[in-house]
């Protein structure tokens, strides 16, 4: 299954430094322990998946990473230095850009709005500061094109695109804005065999330009289809990381499930899951 | 949304959009739709003196008052919330103007920028309310619809020492300098000029029949092109988009959605604040059921003008358009032999016509199926 893998996969260096080291987290709410000591780290132009069933803690994870919850216990570095992110535009501004499931896309508004949504580019001073709709559609254009996706139309409403090039446009949008880590939150998850296809694609695009891609997922094939390297959330915690070639669709399930119970379903499914 | 900028490399795949699905994508062009059928409607029914000069500035200023209003009812239904205390704020906004007026004394230079801070602060506690508690702004505002209306009557009566009516503004202002500004008709000069000349009606005496454009039509249509242009090219408009297409995606994009919501309920007790100030001075009274209903009025001419209900869409053009419709209808309907009173049913089969084709129009730019 790895082998026949069409993408040309990142040539992670043995010494890259990683651009984010989590060391140990761990998060608590209240008397509930979501995360209990969860080691990860992402190197430049690496595809770094994290899989996890259900309830895993993979949501309390990338929140933490994104700066919407602070770790009650452990350390992240960013680019060796420790840093703690007190809001989601602190980790914004570092370079850690996050594409959540619902996308932040607004289905109403156009390509080129949802683009530049909340960093829209401006020409003039003063009174006449105005947003500059010509620039904000040109570099639309072209930055969609990069993706391999042809608009109608800068003006096209994001709600007549399909789930994959919505996804695309707002990995694009992240890697326009400077993102040096993309996370991305089950991006192939609601998604059909082709536009999976269009969106892992779009990853591997993303990671040729040396972007550490931190890819979540529940879903094997997908993750070995494009990743370097695989960690595996169970109950909060991480039970390891792989490297690609190193483990089989088999064991990763395995350990997304807690190994035992599920290798008995499978045998009664006859390994169809 | 209006962004049609030619590209330089097109792709050949693509077919050229055709001009008529381009407008159909428009929110206002249900309004300007309206606007042609409503004038056939009154150009054969009607007399033929509605489409005069002076008929047509009979049926604008109506139009204009409630424009006004509906102006800003849109920009804040853009962002995604309500305001049903525009019209009581109508009211308590003309009590405060008042009270500067008469019982303090003071000039229009001091009394009109300080009403509008004062309904500013009153739209922003609506605002930060609805923000803080995350309530519908419908009930909050449901809550101010009467807080409001009540402390107006409260308030005249203490202003005024008993009555609901606080008279004598007119006096107190007629000979300020800016009084003109706020009240009575624009370019007199120039109708004069042109009654001189023969190119508009006037009485057997030369005087023109029409003396100068109500001010309120010169504010309707600046504010009207002002709100399109926020909406239209400035990030903040993208950002009052945003916020009423989706607040947590605008969030979560670093759009400040809690400051875009709160300015725009700001906004909009400003624009029932002007209203009050140039009804106030034009009538030379202030009383508390000034701007009665106007809210209703206000969100049907927003709605009819294309806004969505469920925010993020709309324009301030469309209801511009739609408060045009308003008041043709209802000063037209006395130039018709028909009861005035068929008014209300028009006015309700308008907003349904409006909901209807608005909901189509949203499933079409947004491709849903």
């Amino acid at each position: 299954m790895t082998d026949d893998s069409k993408f040309h996969h990142g040539d992670v260096k043995q010494n890259a430094a990683p651009i984010v080291q989590m060391k140990d987290i761990e998060k608590h709410f209240g008397n509930i322990i979501a995360l209990a000591g969860v080691s990860f780290d992402i190197c430049p132009g690496e595809c770094h998946c994290l899989l996890g069933d259900n309830g895993a803690g993979k949501s309390t994870f990338i929140k933490t990473m994104s700066g919407v919850h602070q770790p009650t216990h452990g350390e992240i570095l960013f680019e060796g230095k420790p840093l703690s992110f007190a809001t989601p535009r602190d980790s914004m501004e570092a370079g850690i850009a996050t594409v959540f499931q619902d996308l932040a896309m607004i289905p109403l508004m156009s390509v080129s709005r949802n683009f530049f949504m909340g960093r829209e580019p401006t020409k003039g001073r003063g009174l006449t500061k105005r947003f500059d709709v010509a620039k904000a559609n040109d570099i639309t254009m072209t930055e969609m094109r990069k993706m391999g996706i042809n608009l109608r139309g800068p003006d096209q409403a994001v709600g007549t695109l399909s789930g994959g090039e919505r996804q695309t446009v707002a990995i694009a949008r992240a890697v326009y804005f400077g993102a040096k880590v993309l996370i991305l939150d089950e991006p192939t998850s609601a998604l059909g065999v082709r536009q999976t296809s269009n969106v892992l694609a779009t990853i591997d695009k993303v990671r040729s330009q040396g972007v550490g891609v931190v890819f979540i997922s529940h879903n094997v094939r997908h993750a070995l289809a494009v990743g370097d390297r695989f960690t595996v959330l169970n109950r909060g915690k991480t039970l390891g990381t792989a490297k690609r070639g190193e483990i089989s669709p088999e064991e990763l399930q395995d350990l997304m499930a807690g190994g035992q119970e599920l290798a008995q379903l499978e045998g009664s499914l006859e390994g169809t899951v | 949304m209006s962004d049609t900028t030619p590209n330089p490399t097109t792709d050949e795949r693509i077919k050229a959009e055709p001009l008529i699905s381009r407008m159909m994508k428009r929110p206002e062009l249900g309004a300007i739709a309206g606007v042609v059928l409503v004038a056939i409607f009154f150009l054969i029914s009607a007399d033929s003196a509605m489409f005069t000069t002076s008929g047509i500035i009979n049926f604008l200023t109506p139009a204009a008052q409630l424009g006004i209003l509906a102006i800003g009812a849109a920009m804040l239904m853009i962002g995604g919330e309500f305001d049903l205390s525009i019209g009581s704020m109508v009211a308590f906004a003309g009590l405060f103007f008042g009270i500067c007026v008469m019982v303090w004394g003071l000039p229009l230079i001091v009394a009109i920028p300080l009403t509008f801070l004062f309904s500013a602060f009153v739209g922003a506690i609506n605002g930060v309310i609805v923000i803080r508690s995350g309530l519908p702004s419908f009930i909050v505002t449901l809550a101010f619809l009467f807080i409001l209306r009540g402390l107006s009557l409260v308030g005249l009566k203490w202003a005024s020492g008993g009555s609901t009516q606080l008279r004598g503004v007119r006096d107190a202002t007629e000979n300020d300098w800016l009084a003109p500004i706020f009240s009575g008709d624009a370019f007199p000069g120039l109708f004069a000029w042109l009654a001189e000349r023969g190119l508009v009606e006037t009485f057997k005496n030369g005087t023109p029949k029409v003396t100068g454009i109500p001010v309120e039509i010169l504010w309707f249509i600046v504010l009207a092109l002002v709100a399109t242009y926020i909406l239209l090219r400035t990030p903040v408009g993208n950002w009052i988009f945003a916020a009423g297409g989706d607040s947590t995606a605008a969030s979560n994009s670093g759009v400040p959605v809690r400051k875009v919501k709160v300015s725009l309920f700001m906004v909009t007790a400003c624009c029932a604040a002007l209203v009050a100030i140039i009804t106030v001075i034009d009538a030379g009274s202030t009383d508390a059921r000034r701007g009665f209903q106007k809210e209703f009025e206000a969100i049907i001419a927003a709605v009819i003008g294309g806004c969505l209900l469920t925010g993020g869409y709309g324009s301030a053009i469309g209801a511009f358009f739609g408060s045009i419709i308003f008041g043709m209808v209802v000063i037209g309907l006395t130039y018709t032999d028909f009861d005035q009173d068929w008014f209300q049913v028009f006015l309700g089969g308008m907003l349904l016509i409006a909901v209807l084709f608005n909901n189509a129009i949203r499933k079409r730019v947004t491709g849903e199926r």
